[in-house]
This record gives C-alpha cells, sequence and structure tokens, in this order.
C-alpha cells in the first residue's frame, strides 16, 4: 500500500493506483474530459491536472501513480485556473452551437464547462473546416471533435479496426480515417463504438428521422417498424425511465402515437432466424466430411463486415441466413402483403436497431428479394427513435403499454437474448437439441455457460452423436484473435457466434450514450430476465413462425426460404473488395 | 561631452543571446514528426521577425509567403497557390537586399521544392503525409531499443532487466553500449531542456553491471534450419532471434572469429576483446553451429549451403578496401585500412616501432587506424585529409581522440603520388595543399591551391577512404549488385527473386554503422520465420517501473571520461571509462520519459513486440 494526503485526508492506496483513482477512494472529485478507465488514459485534455507538493508543474491525474508521502493538492487557485483555461482553450475550436446538437444535455464538455462556470470566452473562436459525408451512416463532424482520442482508442484496442488515427501535427493535429482520405472508403464495420465512446458530438449516426417522417405522413404508404430485442433495454434510458417501465409494450405504444401503421417485433425474425441457421447447421454436420467448421452466426452485420474486410478466408462459413433485420423486412414485403392483400412496394418498413451496420447492411443491393424494393427501407438507431418520440411530443412516462400487432410481433424468449452476447448460440443450441433430440432442455440451466461478459467464451455440448464444440466472442478485437488462432490452428469448434460490440447488441452503437461508462453490463441482465419470464423459450415454439412455414415457407431452407432469408455475402461489396 | 562610449550587452540583449541558445538546441533536436509545410511557414515567419524592414521583398513579402503556406495548412490553397508561393520566394531571393530576406526566401525555396509532394497532399487531400509522432530516441534508433524503458530500469538498479530488455530488439548490448553511434540522442527531447541523454553510456553502465549473462531459452524446435553467411553484427542478430524462435542455426565464416568487423574492423581500445567475446559465445551457447575459415564461394558453394537449410541470409559485409588510384598505389608499405585492422583482429598485428606512419582519410577507420598505429609503437602518425577537420565523417571524439594520442592532423592536402625507392616500397607521400571552396550538397569542396606540392616522408601508408563490399563471387551466381556493388533487395530483406535467400548489413547499405547490421537482422529474423511458415512472438515480460513525478529542472549531461593519452596510447586496452554508479542514477533521471509524456502514451508508450 502507498500512503499520501490528497485535499489534507490521510488515503493508502495500492501500488500502481492512479492520482484520480486515489482521489475517488477517498471521495474526492477530479474532473476530467478525455479520460476512459483503461481505455483512453493519454492525458490529452489537461484537465485532469492537480497540484503535488514540491514540484512546480502539475500533473495529469488520469495516468500518473500515487508515490509514497505525496501531498496532493486538487483544487487549488493554480489547479483551478489552469483547468478552466484548458476547457476555455477547447471550446475555442468546438463548435458549441448547443442549440442545435443532439448531444446537448448528455455533452461531457458541456457539462465540464458548466461545472467550472465558464461563461464567456477570452478566445477568439477558431473552427476547422468540416468534411465528413452526410449520406455515410457514420458521420464525423471536425468541428466538434475535441481531439480525446476515444475514438482511436476503441477502434485500434477494442475493436481492432484500426480506422481511426491521429493525422497531421502541431495546431492541425486532428483524428481522421487511417490509410483513406474518406471513411466511406475505409474498411469501417460500422460497429458504432467510437460514437458511444465520444464525449462529444464528433461521431453521430446519418438522422434518417425525416424519411420516416415522410413515409408516414404520406396516405398512400403503410408504415411498419420492428422493435430489435436489445432495444428494450435501454430506450428509456434518455426519459430517464428505468427499462422495468420502458417497455417494449410501452414503446410499441409510443410508436403508434409517432404515426406507424402496424408495430412489430424483430424477436419474430429471431425466432425464424434459429429455425434456418440451426437447421443450416445441422446440415452440415450431417454432412460434415464435406464442410468447413465453424460454422459462424450471420446476424451481426458489423461482424459480417468486419470478416469481409480483414478475414475474407473465413467469409465462406459465415452462415447464409439473414439478419433478423432483413428476414423480417423480406416476410414482410412478402408474407404479410398477402395477409394485408396489398401491393409490397406501398410497405414502408422500418427498424429500430441498436446499430450502425443495420443502416448499411439494409441498404445492400441485394437486400431486395421480397419484391424489388429494398426489404428494409430504413434502420434507425435508439437514439434517433428517442428524438423521434421528442418530435412527435410523445411523452413516454404518460403512455400506457399497448400489444404489438400479430402476427409479426410474436416472438418466444429465445429470440429476447439474441440482444446479448451467447444468446444467439444459446436459442440456436436450445432448438438445435430439440431437432435431433426431440427434447426440449430446461432453458434455465442447459445451455447458459455461454452466457456472461467474459470476452472468448467456449462451451462443449453433449448432442447425440457430436460433441458439438461452440464458442461465442464479442468486440471485434475477440473475433480478431479468435479468427488468428483458428487460421493457426491453435482452436477448432463447430460454431461460433460473433458479436462486433462489446456486450453483444446491448453494447451496440446505437444505444444512449452514457460518458465513461460501459451500460452493456447492466443490460444484458434486463433481456435474460424478459426471458425468464416469457411462457415460449423456444424459437421452434413460435406459433407466428410455425404458422408462416405451414402457410407459406413451407419448411426451413426450403426453396422459398432459400431466396427470402438466405444471402449471398458475396453479392456486395466492402470498399476495395474485388 | 565624450565622443565614443563603451557599449555593453543590455540585458535585453543577453536575454535575446540566451533564447537563441535555446532555440538553436531545439532546432538542433528538431522532429521528424512535425509537418514540413507547417515547419516552413513557422520557419519564414520567424525570418520575418528578423526583419529590419527596410526593403520591401522581406518587409512585406516574408509576411504574405508565411500566409499563403499557412492558406496552404488551412486547405484553402489550389495548384495556383503553389506557383504563388514559389513566385514569391523566388522574389524575394532576387531582389532582397540582404541575407535576413535572400537567405530566408532561399531556405524557403528548397522547402517548398523538397517538400513538394506535401504540399500537394495538403492542398488535395487535407492531409499531412509525413507526420510520425513517436518516442523520438525509439523512432530514431534503426532497431527501436525500449530506450526510456532500459533507462527507468537503470534508474531503478535493475541492470540485468535493463540489458535483457534491450535484448528484445538488440542481442549485442555490449557492443552497442561501447561503439554505437547512437543516432537516439540526435533526436533526445531533453535537449529542448538543456542536451541529450547520455543514452550510449547508460547502456554499457548498464551491461557492464548485468552480472551473469542469462539468455531466454529458445522455443521448441521447429524442426526448420537456416544458414547465416557471415558472421558478422547482423548475422549474429538474425542467429540470435531465429535460434530463439526454435529454429536450428548454422552460421559460416571465412575468418578465423567471428564478429565481423566488430573484430575485424574496431580496435580493442574501443571495444575490448574479452567483451566481444563473451556477447559472442552467449549468443553461441543458445544451440548456434558455427562453421569457421570456411569461406562460401571458394570452400563450399553457395548452393550447397542453399540446399543444405531451409532458407538463407546472407550478411557477408563490406571487407574489400577502396584504393587511392593514385601514381604508386601498389607500392611495398601501401596497405589498406581494412587489412591492417584484420591482422590486429586475427592478434597478427605489424609492429610500426620507430616509423613514420601516415593515414589517409577522414573518417572513423582513418582515426581507428592511426590510433591503433600509434600503439603499434609507430613514432610519428600524420592523418592526411583533403578537406578540414571540421569536414571529416569521423566523428567528433574520435578525432579528438586521435589528436590527443599524439596523431597529427594534416587537413587540406590531397594525395597526388606515392615515392617509391629502388626496392619498390614507398618512401613518402606526396600531396597537393588544398583550399576550401563552394559548399555543394551540403559539403564544402576542395580546390588545389597554387602552391607546389609537399612531400611527407614515411615507412608506411595506411588507406582509410572507403570499403566495397566483396561479392563477386555471389554476382557470378545470379545475385545482381547495384552500382555501388551492394545486393539488390527490397526493405524486407528478402531477395525476391530467389525464395528464401535473405541479405542484410553492410552487404545491402555499403559500409554503416552496428546498429543499423543489427536493425537489418532484426527483421531478416522476422521475415524469415514468416517466409518458413511461422509467426512467432517473443515476449516481452520485463515490468517498466513506474514514471517519477518531477520537474525537469536542467541539469548538466554526464559525459565519460577517458585514460589519459600518455597511458592509453601504450597499450589496447579500452580508453573510455564507465559512467560511475551516481553518475548512471543521476543520468537516468535526467530522461523526460517521452514514452509516458506526450504522444508516446497514445499508443500505450511502447512496442511490446516487433
Amino acid at each position: 500500500m502507498v500512503n499520501l494526503t490528497i485535499d489534507g485526508k490521510q488515503v493508502s492506496v495500492p501500488e500502481n493506483t492512479t492520482i484520480l483513482n486515489a482521489a475517488a477512494s477517498a471521495g474526492i472529485k477530479i474532473p476530467t474530459l478525455c479520460y476512459w478507465k483503461d481505455l483512453n488514459e493519454v492525458g490529452a485534455c489537461r484537465v485532469c491536472v492537480v497540484e503535488v507538493e514540491g514540484r512546480d508543474k502539475l500533473f495529469a491525474s488520469c495516468n500518473n501513480v500515487v508515490e509514497e508521502g505525496m501531498v496532493i493538492h486538487t483544487n487549488t487557485k493554480k489547479v483551478r485556473d489552469t483547468r478552466k483555461s484548458n476547457v476555455e482553450l477547447i471550446l475555442s475550436e468546438h463548435n458549441s452551437n448547443c442549440a442545435t446538437c443532439t448531444r446537448s444535455g448528455n455533452c461531457a464538455l458541456q457539462e465540464l464547462a458548466n461545472d467550472l462556470n465558464i461563461q464567456d470566452l477570452p478566445y477568439e473562436k477558431h473552427l476547422p473546416k468540416n468534411s465528413g459525408n452526410p449520406d455515410f451512416p457514420l458521420i464525423r463532424d471536425n468541428q466538434k471533435c475535441i481531439k480525446c482520442m476515444r475514438c482511436i482508442q476503441v477502434c485500434e484496442k477494442i475493436q481492432h479496426s484500426n480506422i481511426w488515427d491521429v493525422v497531421n501535427s502541431g495546431a492541425r493535429v486532428t483524428v481522421d480515417v487511417r490509410d483513406y482520405y474518406n471513411l466511406e472508403d475505409s474498411q469501417c464495420a460500422l460497429c458504432g463504438q467510437c460514437i458511444t465512446h465520444c464525449p462529444v458530438n464528433a461521431l453521430k449516426e446519418r438522422d434518417d428521422t425525416q424519411r420516416i417522417l415522410d413515409a408516414i405522413d404520406d396516405p398512400e404508404i403503410v408504415t411498419l417498424v420492428q422493435i430489435a430485442p436489445a432495444v428494450r433495454s435501454s430506450w428509456g434510458e434518455a426519459f430517464g425511465l428505468s427499462p422495468e417501465f420502458a417497455t417494449v409494450e410501452r414503446l410499441a405504444a409510443c410508436m403508434r402515437r409517432v404515426g406507424f401503421d402496424y408495430v412489430f417485433d424483430t424477436n419474430f425474425s429471431a425466432d425464424l432466424t434459429i429455425l434456418e441457421e440451426a437447421n443450416e447447421f445441422l446440415e452440415k454436420v450431417k454432412n460434415a466430411e464435406n464442410e468447413k467448421f465453424p460454422m459462424f452466426t450471420s446476424c451481426c452485420p458489423g461482424w459480417v463486415r468486419f470478416a469481409k474486410a480483414h478475414h475474407p478466408d473465413f467469409v465462406d462459413q459465415i452462415s447464409t441466413s439473414k439478419s433478423p433485420q432483413q428476414m423480417f423486412g423480406a416476410i414482410a414485403k412478402s408474407y404479410y402483403a398477402k395477409i394485408l392483400d396489398i401491393d409490397p412496394k406501398k410497405i414502408f418498413c422500418v427498424s429500430i436497431m441498436p446499430c450502425l451496420a443495420k443502416k448499411a447492411e439494409c441498404a445492400y443491393p441485394n437486400m431486395n428479394d421480397a419484391c424489388g424494393d429494398p426489404d428494409v427501407d430504413a434502420s434507425l438507431t435508439i437514439r434517433e427513435v428517442d428524438r423521434l418520440i421528442k418530435m412527435m411530443q410523445v411523452m413516454p412516462a404518460a403512455v400506457p403499454e399497448e400489444q404489438m400487432d400479430v402476427p409479426l410481433g410474436t416472438g418466444t424468449g429465445a429470440a429476447v437474448i439474441f440482444g446479448a452476447t451467447g444468446g444467439v448460440m444459446e436459442a440456436a443450441v436450445r432448438s438445435a437439441y430439440f431437432f435431433v433430440t426431440g427434447e426440449e432442455p430446461d432453458p434455465d440451466s442447459t445451455f447458459v455457460d455461454v452466457r456472461g461478459m467474459d470476452g472468448w467464451k467456449e462451451a462443449t455440448y453433449k448432442l447425440p452423436g457430436i460433441d458439438l464444440k461452440v464458442a461465442v466472442v464479442h468486440g471485434l478485437g475477440n473475433a480478431d484473435k479468435l479468427l488468428n488462432a483458428l487460421r493457426n490452428g491453435e482452436v477448432s469448434y463447430h460454431f461460433v457466434e460473433v458479436m462486433a460490440c462489446p456486450g453483444g447488441c446491448v453494447g451496440g452503437g446505437g444505444h444512449p450514450i452514457h460518458n465513461q461508462y460501459d451500460m452493456y453490463v447492466d443490460r444484458a441482465p434486463v433481456l435474460y430476465t424478459l426471458d425468464k419470464n416469457l411462457p415460449l423459450r423456444f424459437s421452434h415454439e413460435n406459433p407466428s413462425v410455425v404458422a408462416c412455414y405451414q402457410n407459406f415457407l413451407g419448411e426451413p431452407l426450403s426453396e422459398l426460404a432459400e431466396h427470402l432469408l438466405h444471402t449471398d455475402l458475396h453479392a456486395w461489396k466492402m470498399p476495395g473488395e474485388k | 561631452m565624450s565622443r565614443l562610449q563603451v557599449i555593453e550587452k543590455s540585458d535585453a540583449e543577453k536575454l535575446i543571446d540566451e533564447l537563441n541558445r535555446d532555440l538553436e538546441h531545439r532546432v538542433a533536436a528538431g522532429q521528424y514528426g512535425a509537418c514540413p509545410v507547417d515547419f516552413i511557414a513557422s520557419f519564414v515567419k520567424f525570418c520575418h521577425s528578423q526583419s529590419c524592414g527596410k526593403c520591401v521583398p522581406c518587409r512585406v513579402g516574408l509576411l504574405r509567403l508565411s500566409e499563403l503556406i499557412n492558406s496552404v495548412l488551412d486547405g484553402e490553397a489550389d495548384e495556383q497557390t503553389l506557383e504563388d508561393i514559389e513566385n514569391t520566394a523566388r522574389s524575394i531571393y532576387y531582389s532582397a537586399d540582404c541575407a535576413i530576406g535572400f537567405e530566408a526566401a532561399k531556405m524557403a525555396l528548397k522547402g517548398i521544392r523538397g517538400f513538394r509532394d506535401d504540399f500537394e497532399e495538403h492542398i488535395h487531400n487535407h492531409r499531412c503525409s509525413n507526420t510520425d509522432h513517436g518516442v523520438p530516441c525509439v523512432s530514431q534508433c534503426p532497431a527501436h531499443v525500449d530506450i526510456p524503458g532500459y533507462i527507468a530500469l537503470v534508474h531503478e538498479g535493475r541492470y540485468a532487466d535493463a540489458v535483457n530488455l534491450i535484448r528484445k530488439t538488440n542481442p549485442l548490448p555490449a557492443t552497442c553500449g561501447l561503439i554505437c553511434e547512437h543516432p537516439c540522442e540526435a533526436q533526445c527531447r531533453r535537449s529542448f531542456v538543456d542536451d541529450a541523454i547520455n543514452i550510449r553510456g547508460l547502456k554499457r553502465f548498464a551491461v557492464e553491471h548485468e552480472g551473469e549473462i542469462k539468455l531466454p531459452e529458445p522455443m521448441p524446435d521447429t524442426g526448420k534450419s537456416v544458414g547465416v553467411i557471415g558472421g558478422g553484427p547482423a548475422g549474429l542478430t538474425t542467429a540470435y532471434f531465429l535460434r530463439l524462435m526454435g529454429h536450428s542455426v548454422t552460421i559460416y565464416e571465412q575468418r578465423k572469429m567471428l564478429g565481423g568487423m566488430l573484430r575485424y574492423g574496431i580496435p580493442a581500445y574501443r571495444y575490448p576483446r574479452e567483451i566481444l567475446n563473451r556477447e559472442i559465445q552467449a549468443i553461441l551457447d543458445l544451440g548456434i553451429e558455427v562453421k569457421r575459415e570456411i569461406s562460401v564461394g571458394k570452400d563450399i558453394t553457395f548452393e550447397e549451403v542453399r540446399s543444405a537449410h531451409d532458407a538463407v541470409y546472407l550478411p557477408i559485409g563490406a571487407h574489400a578496401g577502396k584504393k587511392l588510384g593514385i601514381e604508386g598505389d601498389d607500392a611495398k608499405g601501401v596497405v589498406s585500412a581494412v587489412t591492417l585492422l584484420r591482422d590486429i583482429g586475427d592478434e597478427e598485428a605489424p609492429d610500426f616501432t620507430g616509423m613514420d606512419i601516415v593515414v589517409v582519410g577522414g573518417g572513423n577507420v582513418a582515426m581507428d587506424v592511426a590510433r591503433s598505429a600509434v600503439r603499434l609503437g609507430a613514432k610519428t602518425v600524420k592523418i592526411v585529409y583533403r578537406r578540414r577537420r571540421k569536414d571529416m565523417p569521423a566523428q567528433t571524439i574520435e578525432i579528438e581522440g586521435a589528436v590527443a594520442d599524439g596523431c597529427q592532423l594534416l587537413e587540406l592536402k590531397a594525395p597526388s603520388r606515392i615515392e617509391t625507392d629502388a626496392d619498390g616500397n614507398a618512401v613518402a607521400l606526396w600531396v597537393q595543399p588544398q583550399m576550401v571552396s563552394a559548399i555543394k550538397g551540403g559539403r564544402p569542396t576542395v580546390i588545389p591551391t597554387k602552391a607546389e606540392e609537399e612531400r611527407i616522408a614515411c615507412d608506411q601508408i595506411l588507406v582509410a577512404i572507403g570499403q566495397d563490399i566483396d561479392a563477386m563471387a555471389f554476382n557470378e551466381i545470379g545475385l545482381p549488385l547495384t552500382k555501388k556493388g551492394t545486393f539488390v533487395v527490397d526493405n524486407t530483406t528478402h531477395i525476391s527473386y530467389m525464395p528464401g535467400v535473405f541479405t542484410g548489413g553492410d552487404a545491402v547499405t555499403g559500409p554503416a554503422t552496428v546498429i543499423r547490421a543489427i536493425a537489418g537482422g532484426k527483421v531478416a529474423a522476422a521475415n524469415i520465420d514468416e517466409y518458413l511458415g511461422f509467426h512467432h512472438v517473443l515476449p516481452n515480460d520485463i515490468e517498466i517501473p513506474p514514471i517519477r513525478l518531477v520537474d525537469r529542472a536542467p541539469w548538466g549531461r554526464v559525459d565519460m571520461l577517458e585514460r589519459p593519452a600518455p597511458e592509453s596510447i601504450k597499450d589496447f586496452n579500452i580508453v573510455e571509462y564507465c559512467m560511475s554508479e551516481e553518475e548512471a542514477h543521476q543520468e537516468s533521471g535526467r530522461c523526460l520519459h517521452c514514452d509516458h509524456f506526450g504522444m508516446g502514451k497514445m499508443k500505450g508508450g511502447r512496442v511490446r513486440t516487433w
């Protein structure tokens, strides 16, 4: 233990504790800006500086560790003046038009400037030129960027994608795309982690809300919306509502008030995905000699983009099953159009996803199998949906819950857990076990070792005729490690679930943003509780799915199912892909 | 009323002097990572601050020039701006009245033309193509040794850890502690405060206090074997890393002993043989086979070596001395520096007792042979160089050492012919006095003066004007050479049209430094490993001590002392003293730790694997 004094308090902390953490342990708050624990401790903003007695210079507290006998002052005039000056300097290069900024009220810089009581600036404003492409799903605003470097760090260290980097030198240092000039030409997976780690609004999603409103306002158009599993863990955060209150049923009611004609659940198509993917997998196992293992899940478009960009040799091992978002769209504009007896071209199909990559996925040129139009017309992040709710003056706290529409609003517990890492694997194995044995395992105890936040989880499940070796990774860095280990022959599996974002979809880049906190840890249990409390726990038990096969598709992997629910991952290209 | 006054420097002038000196230090340690366009813009602005303001081109022109360059940086310029910049700079150069203006414009023009690509990159892509914000010493070290890491370990007294950290990227720490030209010190950020850290000195100190050498265990055998032709620093480096990766390695060495130029080029008073032998033996003890006195191309064919191994590394060095090309060149008593140093290396040194020796050349090798000649008993040693002392490529410390040893420097003397006696023995070197002339390519040229030729009587002439590689044997079997006679190879060290054959060291770079040979050897080891189908990552588990928070007050640099010349010239024992422990502790405490402070922190401060 190291003993020191902070603001007159005796503090005793383990060796190598940072000054910031030592102060926190004594209940002393040091303001930070660029800092993100364990990820970005670079001391770029110089806001967390403190005075160490006997030293003339101030030191960053986020990345300097305590020494025995140190006497530290966190709130002297020298410290306060310097801190304030640094924040004023940052503001001199920041577009602080807060009124038109979607991060207003959820902005680390705004909060800090308010906390330091900065009311005017002694400097002229110098805003850099802006160059982000407004049509790409991920947009960078150079005038907002405060060069905290978090995006670079999360992209490199957690996601192994290395899209962002520091460019230029001196006054013109900024963050920009590494190896390319334009983001749209890069190998970006569109996981959106840079957005959720951005303290300001320098990184944001393309806002598609106006397109949705245009469709809603068009009397000729029938609007449908599907709500992804993970959305129910977080959509109420922006309204200060708990997930227990901000249920998917309440969101359904809000969406009807926003103006959607039909509100459905992506859980329906998640169950459909399980039927297709589990059967695809079992077919592979039957024909094991001619197949390459592992098979990879395909529901995460961020992962698919990453694989195509960085590990193209594994792309043919990714399941051909479409993601639940795309399965939903294909069914909506075929099966459901028939039920409604309308021209599918009159349907405008929207998805609410915790995800940026879904915006890219629904726009791939081959995702138009139902009627030639895009199967999904627009994909909104949860942040956009929260804005849509506010725009339409809907007050969720005052809106009673309503049921989803049928039949595409029906889902099982197996579908709900798609939103957490390990969930797709667990759901698939639940049904696969039934398909092979004819018996339903206990869902609360049988395949649960793929749950939890370990980055790379492994399990072996005994099925008749096969010891099924599975692995689950979340975060593209872990995916990268697993693929390298597979290629080097260090590991082998039959089936692997990959989710691009840490925590799976509950950590997706489209969720409400919480500064310096990884919210997915709290969101995943919400989904497991929902699963536990649902009457139906197995995808193959979903009555709407059963009916869809009986009345329309025939059976899993039928010709029609192959046409509508499966895809060729080579039919669209990543930038630079040949 | 007095007509004149004695004028003392004002306080303001003294302060200007001080700031100019600080600036000089800062500029001299300039960081390569800075944007060249930004640098030129700032430079022009600085020059403008020196303008007296009388003349238009300087007073107005430099300001407009800096604005134009800034518009490039701000992304507001186009191709026409570049023309405007060049035209403006040219007009200032042509018409400024004094050097404040025309020299500023000349340097600006040099930058505008030299960095044209970067200007274009700014205009078209609003980017700088030239920035690298790495840790200066690590970036500048060709082998990218973790210098702040081992300096921190020295400061903590963990000397063995310090040396083993060096070995992660450089298996010849003793060598580099003694004779590295330390490019790491050139951009040391400590120069902004006072002077560069004595990095080489700290390395030497760590090596001398390491205790028993404990090298890592090699990884499990891979069953692959690599032949290394040449046991110099490049070959030893590659052999070391490949052996640690589990490959079996055989070194083919044409001489009696390993070490290459470390033994056959560097005299023992700079690099004691027992330290060299110990360093080499520790590497060989990893289980490396050595075939000595076997010359590939003579005793064994290259194809035989190639077929005996899965890959071959070919760092054959540069061991052929250049000739003077003047009358009498072949006379008895005209000896190349390479030959003399080789004989000394093989412990077959000649006796120069009572002789008058002339050394031709101004590089480090010239100093080495001159100082060796003193130690071999020469009565006089004269170093003849066609340019000035200050133009000599040798390190200043080596020139000073030679002078301290009693060598005479004869500057501005170009050898014209060698006079021989009836038996063909060289008896004198005739030289034509020169005078310094125009500066071309950054170096002053010389021209002959009208003075008479001078005769320098001597018994031996030692020629140290450069080395060539002796690669004809390899050229004959199909390895093409560059015009300079070096191997043709890309930056992966692989000879692409000859699968599995890699090369490096002086044979590729031409005569260069040991650290460049080591860096090349490291690159070759990594790429040979990949070529053999592996991707071994050598572990790095040495914990670096935490950073100390201090104010970095200006503090003098510790330099190493030397044995007094009257004593040291009597033997080949090492001349340079090591730092003391208290000096090493203080010197290591001066490190600013750019691995932690500044951009170094961004990437975790250090590259743990390579």
